[in-house]
């Protein structure tokens, strides 16, 4: 099976690479799906948890605040402001930042932790 | 014991404490620089794609930004200097000051008025004893900057640039941040970081790796709402580089400075040692010819009464 190379990348470090056969992303316009072969792109990443399929079947998911992604010559970047794998979620704590967030109305903190809970929660499955 | 001696053996024992201190400052500074570079290597990738992402949106597409356009005529320009927190790193705060005050009179010299944004306490300090202007500053963070602190800092010179001269905002931003060269090399250097120059970022980029040919991208939603993303990211990422790169010089800086400093107070040990010796032996030569002149006077007197 044809395989991309996926570079996940924080602004403070690199969080993930490697080999897959498919992305799930959820870009400005939607979520975007990208497989070997797909037309370059170059598009904005809302917060929202990424899908990484490998070839062996197994699953990387992680978290994404804000950023891009950049697909071309079979070499896809995703840039992130901030990127957690699901493994290295604190559920805990992002259940307290979303209860704090929640009672202050900050909507941006509230998505920022519902979408590491969502990350969180895949990771079980 | 002498007076003189207890003077010396005084003097040794502070010197030796501080030298303990200093020691220990340098010690710790030289863990902090590898730290503080691996820091500056964790966030090469981020700045090398974002660099990519923006060539590739100039490259393709003719977009015009705020952030990109050059005012003719500007009148203000905003500077933003980077110093440490803490002193005792020899001459790193006042190297990065000197260069701003040498780019600010630049500035002045074109006619701009200038405005200064400072990180770290010790520019603050500088500039609130002189009574100088300050239009905001950023403390805290000097040794150990993270992302969202340059988030931070980005998004006030962003608003600010994106403002109308006439309420307040500013035509121009420059940088003056200290780069880490190598352990012993450290510059203080001054970039103008907006108005862009995309083609400039191009060629920054064609020094850096081999030029290639960008693929048709297809950018969603557009071409100007990925620019419109991607340049203030870009801003960030520079202020972020900047900070980090200062963060490892100012370790560098304290490490050079604290290991002079340990260096002469050993040296200094060594002289008051040798001082604290020669008084000792002063001192028992005096007493050894005192008992033998008392001896003699004793034995002049026995010898006279006989």
């Amino acid at each position: 099976m044809a395989e991309l190379h996926v570079e996940l990348v924080a602004a403070d470090r690199k969080v993930w690479s490697g080999a897959a056969t498919i992305v799930v992303a959820r870009t400005a316009s939607g979520d975007i799906g990208i497989q070997p072969g797909h037309t370059p792109v170059l598009s904005v990443l809302e917060s929202g948890p990424v899908t990484i399929r490998l070839a062996d079947g197994g699953t990387v998911i992680a978290a994404v605040h804000g950023g891009f992604i950049s697909f071309a010559d079979n070499k896809l970047s995703l840039l992130a402001e901030i990127a957690e794998l699901a493994d290295e979620i604190d559920v805990a704590r992002a259940e307290r930042a979303l209860d704090r967030a929640r009672h202050e109305t900050d909507e941006h903190a509230e998505r920022r932790a519902e979408v590491r809970l969502v990350a969180a929660s895949h990771r079980a499955a | 014991m002498g007076a003189q001696l207890r003077v010396y053996k005084r003097r040794i024992r502070s010197v030796s404490a501080t030298k303990k201190i200093t020691k220990a400052m340098e010690m710790i500074s030289a863990s902090r620089i590898v730290k503080a570079q691996r820091a500056v290597a964790a966030s090469t990738p981020y700045g090398n794609e974002l660099t990519r992402a923006v060539t590739a949106v100039a490259t393709r597409s003719n977009a015009k930004h705020p952030l990109t356009t050059e005012n003719p005529s500007a009148t203000r320009a905003a500077v933003l200097l980077v110093t440490a927190d803490r002193g005792l790193a020899g001459g790193y705060s006042s190297n990065a000051i000197k260069a701003a005050t040498e780019l600010s009179d630049r500035l002045r010299a074109e006619g701009k008025e200038v405005v200064t944004y400072i990180v770290g306490r010790k520019g603050v300090g500088f500039y609130s004893f002189r009574n100088r202007p300050v239009a905001e500053s950023w403390t805290g963070f000097s040794d150990k900057p993270t992302y969202s602190d340059a988030k931070n800092v980005a998004a006030t010179l962003i608003t600010a640039f994106v403002t109308d001269t006439a309420d307040g905002g500013v035509d121009e931003l420059h940088i003056v941040s200290t780069e880490f060269v190598s352990m012993l090399t450290q510059n203080a250097v001054d970039a103008r970081l907006l108005p862009l120059h995309l083609d400039e970022v191009a060629e920054e980029r064609e020094e850096s790796a081999k030029a290639e040919i960008f693929p048709l991208y297809d950018f969603e939603p557009s071409a100007e709402g990925v620019l419109d993303a991607l340049l203030p990211r870009y801003v960030e990422s520079r202020i972020y580089n900047a900070l980090l790169q200062s963060a490892a010089s100012e370790h560098a800086a304290r490490r050079r400075a604290m290991k002079s400093a340990t260096d002469n107070a050993e040296e200094l040990i060594k002289s008051l040692t040798r001082l604290a010796n020669s008084a000792r032996q002063a001192e028992i030569t005096q007493e050894i010819s005192e008992i033998v002149g008392g001896a003699n006077a004793l034995a002049d007197a026995s010898a006279g009464s006989d």
